[in-house]
């Protein structure tokens, strides 16, 4: 089997906007699992609402599309009744941080076997480009035209401090490392967050002075630091760059986990 | 075998569940039902089970919806404030045709209410609750025996018809401790499996579709969203909207007839109590007292989709007297199907009516 032998093809075309990167994701993910030599017998993609959410639509395995938020509560019940199963997330900044919060910092500290890839691309698409927990300070967005007021979540953090066991960040411009972390979060017994920051041209970057694809693409490259870099940095006393964001492998650690096949 | 044991109602809840075969719970603490989780956290592991509490009552019907697509029969248990917090995943098990069954051990509301005093006052959310039009099934025990039998129960029929079956129970019954007979093993109506050839949400003729388990290689897409035969989005298409809700909503109300489950004493009675759950307790006690055969008693062990046919099973009846722990919840769901006085006997607080109110009811209106 290739990445291409997972897709519903007569789901085609999808809902993506043109020059999304939601698309990104779901191939590197894709090309994960079919390394990790997983079946479609076997593997379940779990999502919640949003954009990031329909993934699993596209997808040719036992697929649950649940409600807002909730779809971690549901991947819980699904991988502790059958253990068998390989199962993956997929959800967004607003289904993750915000409505489903709870949800997330309880799937890290319980550590239940699971890989939950969260799209972050810093807005509400679906629904014509609202805030986020996310959304970056004086970002303007639907429900803030004046600019965003509020301090953001760091979501891989948040998973580090909550539990889990493999957290990664990475960008749609980095797919090699991107497909890399995601494997790793499969592999990992555990729960695994593998956060990437992607762009949403429609609803993020045309009111964000990033009109072309390209602008947004290259704005992840450049405001991406390395952990190791960052860490240089911290060591060596010097101020870590505004606006940057972390990438690079967080956490791979072996705390007790829950749900992971005997 | 059997066993004859004295015990609590939450406790023969989570022991009928257990006989029924149910392999997963998925709760949240919430008086007055708390015993449930309880005991199924006691006896589940054992039988290669699993009890989870969650993080709250929303994630508890997630976990529980989830691991029903895995083919266990999972089941959740609350109260009022956690049961309103579940409103939406009701809905989502609704439309995706996931059999669960959800136990509400009802406290007086609104709101924080009166934790630890029974009510009847979530007999419309169960059936209202979620937004959109469907059709669910409830039962409603009116003793520790049928907190075991009636769960047993709600486990078959939420599997065969694929829908969330709730025991509306109440904190009377559910911490009343009584004298019960535990089956070791009940009937049970297997979940029917999709059939080979057949789409995923396709239906039998009698409404409902085979269930397409996960990891048997059906590659099913299970969504909340309005879709198609092969589960298939299709969110804008009036057609299949309505094709689809008219679907969720037939399949029930049209097995009204075969799902219902009611008692009928002295049809020729002139003056008929209706109740469900724990006031028929004080209308057996009333009966007994007066010993009159124009005194009827229609006592519903199961309430929705509501058996308005078991109405006629008394012909003579020139009133409808229904002692309800609520304002009177299902008195106008009576009122609709009958062409005599319906009088609603509302009693909130906590505690049952006395006989000699409902004594006092029956000189006033016969």
């Amino acid at each position: 089997m290739s990445a291409a032998d997972w897709q519903r093809i007569d789901r085609l075309p999808n809902i993506y906007c043109a020059g999304c990167g939601n698309g990104s994701v779901i191939n590197c993910t894709l090309a994960a699992v079919e390394e990790m030599g997983w079946t479609r017998e076997n593997t379940v993609f779990i999502s919640g609402i949003g954009c990031s959410s329909r993934a699993p639509g596209y997808i040719l395995t036992d697929s649950l599309h649940t409600t807002h938020g909730r779809a971690l509560a549901f991947a819980t019940g699904v991988k502790l009744a059958n253990p068998a199963l390989n199962v993956v997330v997929f959800t967004g900044d607003g289904d993750l941080a915000a409505i489903g919060g709870n949800h997330f910092i309880h799937a890290c500290r319980r550590n239940v076997d699971m890989t939950a890839i969260c799209m972050n691309n810093q807005i509400y698409g679906m629904t014509g480009g609202q805030g986020s927990p996310t959304t970056p300070r004086g970002a303007i967005s639907t429900t803030t035209p004046y600019g965003s007021a509020e301090p953001v979540f760091d979501l891989a953090e948040l998973a580090v401090a909550a539990g889990a066991n493999h957290v990664a960040r990475w960008t749609s411009y980095h797919v090699k490392e991107l497909m890399a972390a995601i494997a790793t979060g499969l592999q990992t017994p555990g729960f695994s967050l593998v956060e990437v920051m992607t762009q949403c041209p429609t609803n993020y970057g045309r009111r964000n002075r990033l009109r072309q694809v390209s602008d947004m693409i290259e704005h992840l490259r450049t405001h991406a630091l390395l952990v190791q870099k960052r860490d240089r940095l911290i060591r060596e006393g010097k101020p870590i760059p505004e606006g940057m964001f972390v990438v690079g492998e967080l956490v791979r650690r072996h705390r007790p986990a829950m749900g992971v096949r005997a | 075998m059997s066993r004859m044991e004295f015990m609590q109602g939450n406790t023969a809840c989570a022991e009928g569940a257990l006989a029924a075969g149910c392999t997963f719970f998925g709760g949240y603490p919430i008086t007055p039902s708390t015993e449930v989780a309880e005991h199924m956290a006691l006896k589940l592991p054992k039988r290669g089970g699993v009890f989870i509490q969650m993080e709250d009552e929303i994630a508890s019907i997630a976990a529980a919806i989830g691991a029903s697509w895995t083919g266990a029969r999972a089941m959740t248990a609350t109260s009022g404030p956690g049961f309103s917090l579940m409103m939406e995943n009701i809905g989502y098990a609704v439309m995706t045709e996931t059999p669960c069954v959800i136990v509400n051990i009802q406290r007086g509301g609104p709101s924080t209410g009166q934790p630890t005093r029974a009510a009847q006052g979530d007999m419309l959310q169960c059936r209202f609750g979620s937004h959109g039009d469907y059709g669910i099934i409830a039962v409603c025990p009116a003793s520790v025996q049928e907190m075991f039998d009636l769960t047993a129960e709600a486990f078959n029929l939420a599997d065969r018809y694929r829908v969330p079956a709730f025991v509306m129970s109440d904190e009377i019954v559910g911490h009343m401790r009584e004298r019960v007979m535990l089956a070791d093993t009940v009937e049970t109506t297997p979940r029917r499996p999709l059939s080979p050839g057949r789409l995923p949400f396709e239906p039998g003729e009698d409404g409902v579709p085979g269930f397409p388990e996960f990891g048997r290689g059906h590659a099913a897409h299970v969504t909340g969203l309005t879709h198609d035969e092969r589960g298939y989005p299709d969110a804008t298409d009036h057609a299949a909207h309505e094709k689809l809700v008219r679907r969720l909503y037939q399949k029930i109300e049209s097995a009204r007839r075969e799902i219902a489950d009611y008692e009928v004493t002295n049809p020729d009675a002139e003056v008929v109590f209706v109740t469900y759950g724990p006031p028929a307790r004080t209308v057996w006690q009333v009966m007994h007292d007066l010993s009159d055969p124009a005194i009827g008693h229609l006592r519903l062990r199961l309430v929705w989709p509501f058996p308005e046919f078991a109405l006629a099973a008394f012909p003579d009846a020139k009133v409808f007297l229904m002692p309800e722990l609520n304002m009177g919840q299902i008195s106008r769901e009576v009122e609709r199907h009958v062409d005599v006085p319906v009088v609603s006997l509302p009693k909130l607080g906590g505690e049952l009516h006395t006989p000699a109110e409902l004594k006092r009811a029956l000189e006033v209106h016969r």
